[in-house]
């Protein structure tokens, strides 16, 4: 059966379909789930942000969509599909040839995908070579454009390079070439800037926002930083120990964020002109549950300001309107007067 | 947590002299600032042999700083560009090739490590490698009174619970060790640990980047509280400017081991004059959906600290750049009375 014909027979109009998707690890005390049932999908082209705090699943998810989950974690899922390809049954050398070609990743430390001993040029026309058959000389012209394009000056010099010899600005420019040579339909970038100082971030941001809209690429964008998300990300997906408890268009998510949870993360950063300097910021008190064992009810009512009984229940996946999602019992309810922010002195 | 005052509970006011003469701010109202950096260098000899002459690489260059007492000030600046080793040559932990540190207007210079101890004490980025992961939080958070032989062992025991009340870790804490803690927890030790010498002045460097914004804003919380309570001066490094802008009373912004721009709070964020700092504020993307990412047209031409560019070390990447950039390096100059400095040719 031809792709074309699996897609009319599903309907298949995203890019990718994830339904109740779980990653399992075994460790002493017994099996920590990374992540745990969760869904949604990627749109043709769009940026989706995935965002929580360390620990929460990110990285997982990413690693389960791509097939590079460490060796001893176990993945299930009720539905994983990539324009129509069921993930969870390919065999493992088709699964590595779309990962060349049809999708890749970019890393927070490109070192990781980078290896030292090879010139940069062969680095990046070695997948699409392999991939798409193309000859040495058509790669090298594809990566010689793609340089320029994501803003490297001496690109030709540049081919010749090691890794080392560039600055990790540098190297994340390369990284986003060599993540579009294939031309994939897919990117999931996990954290790429977070290393790097803030006025390289935003230009890299820029750049690969601007690529990503000229290329009609799908980006899966991971990061911790609410701050970046608003600027970049068509929607936004919240991850909490292991859950995805909130998904919305991102102009929603600010203006009506209806998980408590995506509520705190944004009161807790100082919001320049709106919290007064040197105010108490609204911390989320206490801690992350452990996410070896099961997790009975919301994962956040140890911590949640608004819980209730209720809230022993786990709670469903409230759909509100606007293409607009929340794992919350209240969530369709008004959102509580926020406290008055008190002077600190 | 608190049932007295904190401030009572850790004792009197440290004394804000090297020499060990005791007095509270209400009493000493001291003309001088609680520290001051006068002309301050620091340069490291790279890749030298036995007949080979290293490169020098100026990690910090002449860099001159009052901070009054009580006030925060802020340090922002690029990785590398030196902040992390002017914070160590103002813990005597590295010692200046130039310029001298006053502390009180005493200069820091042959002070001994323990009138050190008692007046500046650190906060470190991280949390985890901070903290010798063998030791119960007690040993970690008492070890600089027994370095420093002070209080019997009995008084050392109460001082350390109290610090820990203070920085509001629970009193089982004491018998734990670092791994049992979460990383804002270990954070507090970090700051117990420093506060138990009741010092006058805290290094803060980047004392929450390593943690997650909700566990962040407990900490920030916590030092605005301290310094309240204690009336402590902070020099605090981040490069977080929405963090620094909540916190701080004056910013210093450093690029290449210089100062380019220092001033209030108000002027650094509303009315930036060198084109650095003004490229930072861009970059700093505030949860603001709809603005998508600035144009800061900087380029990301680094420079290499062991061979700086010539005149202003900006030039390379600065979108204003003119010829004289190029040749003369720009003085540091006052502006607003004194009240604010700026090193740029066309502000
Ligand atoms: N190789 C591993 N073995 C066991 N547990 C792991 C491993 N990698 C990650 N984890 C755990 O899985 C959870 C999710 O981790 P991760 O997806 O890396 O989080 P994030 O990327 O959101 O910071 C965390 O609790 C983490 O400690
Ligand atoms: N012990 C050292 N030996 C040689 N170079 C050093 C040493 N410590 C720091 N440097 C260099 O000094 C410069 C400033 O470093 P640092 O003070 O750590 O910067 P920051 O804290 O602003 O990131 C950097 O170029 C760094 O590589
Ligand atoms: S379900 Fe309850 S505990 Fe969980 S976020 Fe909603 S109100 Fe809070
Ligand atoms: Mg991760
Ligand atoms: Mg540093």
């Amino acid at each position: 059966m031809s792709r074309l014909e699996v897609n009319n027979l599903l309907e298949v109009n995203n890019l990718l379909e994830v339904n109740n998707l779980r990653v399992d690890l075994p460790v002493e005390a017994g099996t920590l789930h990374a992540v745990r049932g969760i869904d949604f999908h990627v749109e043709r082209g769009e940026m989706l942000c995935l965002v929580g705090e360390s620990g929460c699943g990110k990285s997982m998810t990413s690693l389960a969509l791509m097939g590079l989950l460490p060796r001893k974690a176990r993945l299930t899922a009720d539905r994983l599909q990539f324009d129509g390809i069921d993930l969870t049954t390919l065999p493992e050398r088709r699964r590595s040839d779309l990962r060349g070609a049809r999708m890749s990743m970019i890393f927070q430390e490109p070192m990781t995908a980078l290896n030292p001993a090879y010139t940069l040029g062969n680095q990046l026309c070695e997948g699409l070579i392999r991939h798409r058959g193309v000859s040495r000389r058509e790669a090298r012209d594809r990566a010689l454009y793609l340089l320029e394009r994501v803003g490297i000056s001496a690109a030709k010099d540049r081919l010749e390079q090691y890794p080392h010899q560039l600055s990790g600005g540098l190297r994340q420019r390369v990284m986003i070439a060599m993540a579009l040579m294939c031309e994939p339909d897919l990117i999931i970038a996990d954290e790429p800037t977070t290393a790097l100082d803030v006025t390289i971030q935003a230009q890299i941001l820029r750049l690969l926002r601007e690529l990503q809209q000229e290329f009609g690429t799908a980006v899966i964008f991971i990061t911790h930083d609410l701050g970046v998300v608003a600027r970049i990300a068509d929607r936004v997906a919240v991850m909490y120990a292991g859950e995805m408890i909130e998904s919305a268009p991102t102009p929603a998510l600010y203006a009506n964020p209806a998980h408590p949870y995506t509520r705190g993360l944004l009161s807790c950063i100082p919001a320049p002109g709106k919290t007064p300097p040197g105010s108490r910021l609204q911390a989320i008190p206490g801690v992350v549950p452990s996410l070896v064992g099961s997790v009975e009810g919301c994962a956040f009512r140890n911590r949640c300001p608004q819980a209730q009984p209720a809230c022993e229940r786990t709670p469903p996946l409230m759909s509100l309107p606007g293409d607009h999602r929340a794992r919350c019992h209240y969530a369709d309810r008004p959102v509580p007067a926020p406290l008055q922010p008190e002077m600190s002195s | 947590m608190k049932a007295q005052s904190t401030a009572e509970m850790v004792g009197s006011r440290p004394s804000s002299r090297i020499s060990n003469a005791s007095s509270t701010p209400e009493t000493s109202q001291s003309p001088n600032p609680a520290l001051e950096l006068c002309g301050l260098s620091k340069s490291f000899t790279l890749g030298g042999g036995l007949f080979k002459r290293g490169r020098t690489l100026g990690a910090v260059n002449d860099v001159s700083l009052r901070i009054p007492r009580g006030q925060v000030m802020g340090l922002v600046g690029e990785s590398g560009c030196g902040k992390s080793t002017l914070a160590k040559m103002l813990l005597g932990l590295t010692s200046p090739t130039e310029g001298d540190v006053l502390v009180d207007g005493e200069p820091l210079r042959g002070a001994d490590q323990k009138a050190l101890a008692r007046h500046i004490q650190p906060i470190f980025q991280d949390p985890y490698s901070s903290l010798n992961p063998r030791k119960r939080i007690a040993q970690i958070v008492g070890l600089p009174l027994r370095v420093h032989g002070i209080g019997t062992a009995r008084e050392q025991a109460t001082r350390v619970a109290e610090t820990l009340d203070v920085v509001g870790l629970p009193r089982r804490a004491a018998e734990q060790f670092p791994g049992q803690l979460s990383g804002g927890q270990r954070q507090r030790v970090a700051i117990a640990r420093a506060l138990i010498m009741r010092p006058d002045i805290v290094i803060c460097d980047e004392p929450t980047s390593a943690l997650d914004v909700s566990v962040q804003a407990q900490i920030l919380n916590l030092l605005l509280d301290l310094k309240t309570e204690f009336g402590l001066t902070y020099l605090f490094i981040s490069h977080d400017l929405a963090v620094v802008e909540h916190l701080v009373d004056r910013v210093a912004v450093m690029y290449l081991g210089r100062i380019v721009e220092e001033g209030s709070r108000e002027q650094i964020f509303s009315a930036p004059r060198h084109p650095y700092t003004q490229a930072l504020l861009d970059s700093a993307l505030t949860p603001e959906p709809g603005l998508g990412v600035p144009d800061i047209g900087l380029g990301d031409a680094m420079p290499d600290p062991s061979n700086p560019p010539s005149g202003c070390a900006f030039h390379p990447r600065c979108p204003k750049a003119q010829a004289i950039c190029q040749q003369t390096r720009p003085r540091l100059e006052e502006f607003r009375g004194g009240n604010a400095r700026v090193a740029c040719h066309l502000a």
